[in-house]
């Protein structure tokens, strides 16, 4: 919900006639929401995309862009397909509503509009959608907005795909010990500053954060979503999250507190990316041997002493954008055999 | 003028009531909407209505059916909003109607539409004001 007050919603109304507009306003003011006007579909798109709204009481008939043309152009748009819109209009003969409503529109109210009616569809319209809302906040607790994107569009279904993409693995260093010399309270206060953190970092640089395990977490650049530089992103947020934990040490140091230090694994190559699990609880997560590859770099970063490593294949994709040093050929466990493995210098 | 007239506006002796504007519609209206916000919206259509007459007639006169149909057609949902029931069948019917005319050339007449709207303006201002 768009709101300025505690229930009110943004209402836009679109109509080339201005008796129109002004009532269809002002009925909209009397239910203590809040207005805004376009005089056609053009005008109308164009604030859509601008601000956020909650309804739009749109009219079919008007120049430049008809209500048919932005019911259509909504539909085609993914950030304001969900939009109800309440179709308002005089136009003789059913084919109009049919029309309407096959394109999208929550209803077809003929002008002049019932206004014991336009109030009831108003409030039940402006319900659903904050319902809807609160429903997407919830589900994006628990699923990334690309994940989130990805079922509306393409619809959820158990499998998976062939996917080019980088994958990261990070954690923090030591935390084992860290957990037994703290209270319990402290220690989900430094895991939920950490995920923050790191969320930040990672969603900044274009990455899904697909799993949390403890105090470690899994994120893939390019899939969902395809990335074109998705070893340059997955890399570039690596040396944010290690910018990031350096500047949250600077505070626990002054609280007297340990200062923590993390590893980072990132490897790029083709892997099987898809949603896995039951048709009633399932997840979205990539496997294959890149991944376990990352997962193995991560933890050779304890070895290494190094914060951030990296597999050729991520090195070749970054081209010279870093400055990197070449640990050699590394036997990690699970290979059958040696790895090149690159540190990123901070 | 031409001999197109009485089809364009077959019920139109049985809409023009001797109130043009339908007291009910109007009083709803006003109780919807407030009395101040009711005068200010018939003021606005009495403004809007005449250019909304001259474009029907510009666009008959350019035999533009599409701008013709579009004119009509708000001309009859303003009507019908303030309970001019007479004016707005007579615009619905030159919505419905008018559009073949005037592609085919026809020029249907505004005269009796015009006088309607006359009628309607001196009834809407004594109810908005009055």
């Amino acid at each position: 919900m768009v709101e300025s007050n505690r229930g009110a919603a943004r209402v836009l109304v679109v109509d080339d006639n201005k008796v129109n507009r002004l009532l269809l306003s002002r009925s909209v003011e009397l239910q203590g929401h809040h207005p805004a006007t376009a005089e056609n579909g053009r005008l109308a798109l164009e604030m859509l995309r601008a601000e956020p709204f909650d309804l739009v009481l749109l009219d079919i008939e008007m120049p430049e862009m008809d209500g048919f043309a932005v019911l259509e152009a909504l539909r085609a748009d993914a950030q304001l397909r969900d939009l109800p819109v309440l179709v308002t209009s005089s136009l003789e003969g059913m084919d109009s509503a049919v029309r309407s409503i096959t394109l999208g529109a929550v209803d077809y109210l003929n002008k002049p509009v019932n206004p014991v009616l336009l109030k009831a569809r108003i409030a039940a319209t402006i319900e659903k959608k904050r319902l809807r809302d609160e429903l997407k906040a919830m589900v994006r607790r628990f699923a990334t907005s690309q994940v989130v994107q990805d079922v509306q569009e393409s619809g959820f279904a158990l499998g998976g795909k062939s996917v080019v993409a980088s994958v990261m693995f990070a954690d923090i260093r030591g935390f084992t010990p860290l957990v037994e010399s703290q209270s319990p309270e402290e220690t989900i206060d430094l895991l939920n500053t950490w995920y923050t953190l790191m969320f930040d970092a990672i969603q900044g640089h274009d990455g899904v954060v697909n799993q949390m395990i403890g105090d470690g977490l899994m994120a893939i650049f390019g899939a969902p979503v395809p990335l074109d530089d998705h070893a340059t992103c997955a890399v570039r947020a690596a040396i944010e999250m290690i910018d990031l934990v350096e500047m949250f040490n600077a505070e626990r140091e002054s609280a007297g507190k340990p200062p923590i230090r993390i590893g980072v694994g990132i490897a790029s190559g083709t892997m099987v990316a898809g949603y896995t699990g039951t048709s009633k609880r399932a997840t979205y997560t990539c496997v294959g041997d890149t991944v376990n590859l990352a997962a193995r770099l991560e933890s050779h970063t304890k070895e290494a002493g190094r914060a951030i490593l990296i597999d050729a294949a991520t090195r070749e994709g970054i081209g010279n954008a870093f400055v990197l040093e070449s640990l050699g050929g590394v036997q990690l466990k699970g290979k059958a055999s040696a790895v090149e493995v690159y540190a990123v210098t901070l | 003028m031409c001999g197109l007239l009485p089809p364009l506006f077959p019920r139109m002796n049985a809409m023009t009531t001797p109130t043009p504007i339908d007291i009910a519609t109007f009083e709803a209206l006003k109780q919807t909407t407030g009395a101040d916000f009711a005068a200010e919206l018939a003021d606005t259509f009495l403004a809007e209505a005449p250019a909304m007459l001259a474009e029907l007639g510009r666009a008959r006169d350019a035999a533009d059916a599409e701008r013709f149909r579009r004119t009509a057609h708000s001309l009859k949902s303003n009507s019908m909003t303030f309970g001019a029931l007479g004016l707005g069948t007579m615009a619905k019917s030159l919505e419905l109607s008018g559009v073949s005319a005037v592609g085919r050339g026809d020029v249907p007449s505004l005269d009796e539409l015009a006088a309607e709207y006359a009628r309607v303006a001196a009834a809407l201002k004594g109810l908005a004001h009055g």
